[in-house]
């Protein structure tokens, strides 16, 4: 049951990617910004928790589950810590994918060479 | 010319899928991704895992699978097919960093792979952190008149 909410939850936030993709012509760096603060904004107003919950992986895999996390970072440093949380929930909470990101791309930087397109 | 008018211009020469195979590919793709990862944290979890530390591990590990595949130029495959699946999910964030990384390493790794690693990724991060410390802010003062708890 899990496997196929995540399939039917990620597939459908893709699908309104690529329908803004087609009909809107936004740029996918645009589309990745905007999924991202969509993120933020459905988790501040509790929607992203119940999607969560029944979505799973279809729900945190997608960029607004990136999203999610950074406004989820920043209501429990704001419990935690108090005013400072604020400026340091989102980074903390985001933190393990953006580094594995980063030192992934630089080992790849190493080991492979660019390719013709 | 403009470049609003050259991308007007290549807008109307760009050749056009139908819409419903487009939106077929980025389901299909995008959905097996995100059952990929859910298999990966129900793995984890069977390992002992808490709930969290499994969620963390199965975005590494999508980020590290989809470096791979930009490495070795396969992601760049299932994006023709895939279209915003494979855009959207964290394979596609990862996928937007690696891949100009590989591109710009002629150009050294300090003034070449170094700011090009940000250049989709830092955008994201940038208005990301940007949306959540405005939300902090609303938050912490709910929080303290006592709105939210």
């Amino acid at each position: 049951m899990n496997y196929l909410m995540s399939f039917l939850v990620g597939g459908a936030l893709c699908l309104v990617g690529q329908l803004l993709i087609e009909r809107t012509r936004l740029t996918p760096a645009r589309i990745l910004v905007g999924y991202v603060v969509a993120g933020v904004v459905l988790s501040a107003f509790g929607v992203y928790e119940t999607l969560l919950e029944y979505g799973h992986s279809g729900a945190s895999v997608p960029l607004t589950g990136f999203g999610h996390l950074l406004a989820d970072g920043v209501r429990t440093a704001v419990r935690e810590k108090g005013f400072v949380g604020i400026l340091t929930g989102g980074l903390t909470s985001s933190a393990g994918g953006v580094a594995a990101a980063i030192v992934f791309s630089l080992l790849a930087s190493l080991l492979f060479r660019p390719r013709m397109k | 010319m403009r470049s609003e008018d050259y991308q007007q211009l290549v807008w109307a020469h760009t050749p056009k899928k139908p819409l419903w195979q487009g939106c077929f590919g980025a389901f299909v793709i995008g959905g097996s991704i995100c059952v990929f990862g859910e298999a990966l944290k129900e793995l984890y979890l069977y390992f002992g895992m808490e709930e969290k530390s499994a969620a963390i591990w199965e975005s590494v590990s999508l980020i590290f699978l989809s470096v791979l595949l930009t490495g070795i130029g396969v992601y760049d495959k299932f994006s023709r097919v895939g279209g915003a699946g494979t855009l959207v999910p964290i394979t596609g964030f990862a996928n937007a960093m690696s891949s100009p990384v590989l591109e710009f390493r002629v150009e050294g790794m300090v003034l070449g792979i170094g700011p090009k690693i940000f250049s989709v990724a830092g955008s994201v991060i940038a208005y990301g952190v940007a949306a959540s410390v405005l939300y902090g802010l609303i938050y912490f003062i709910l929080y303290q008149i006592g709105v939210v708890a």
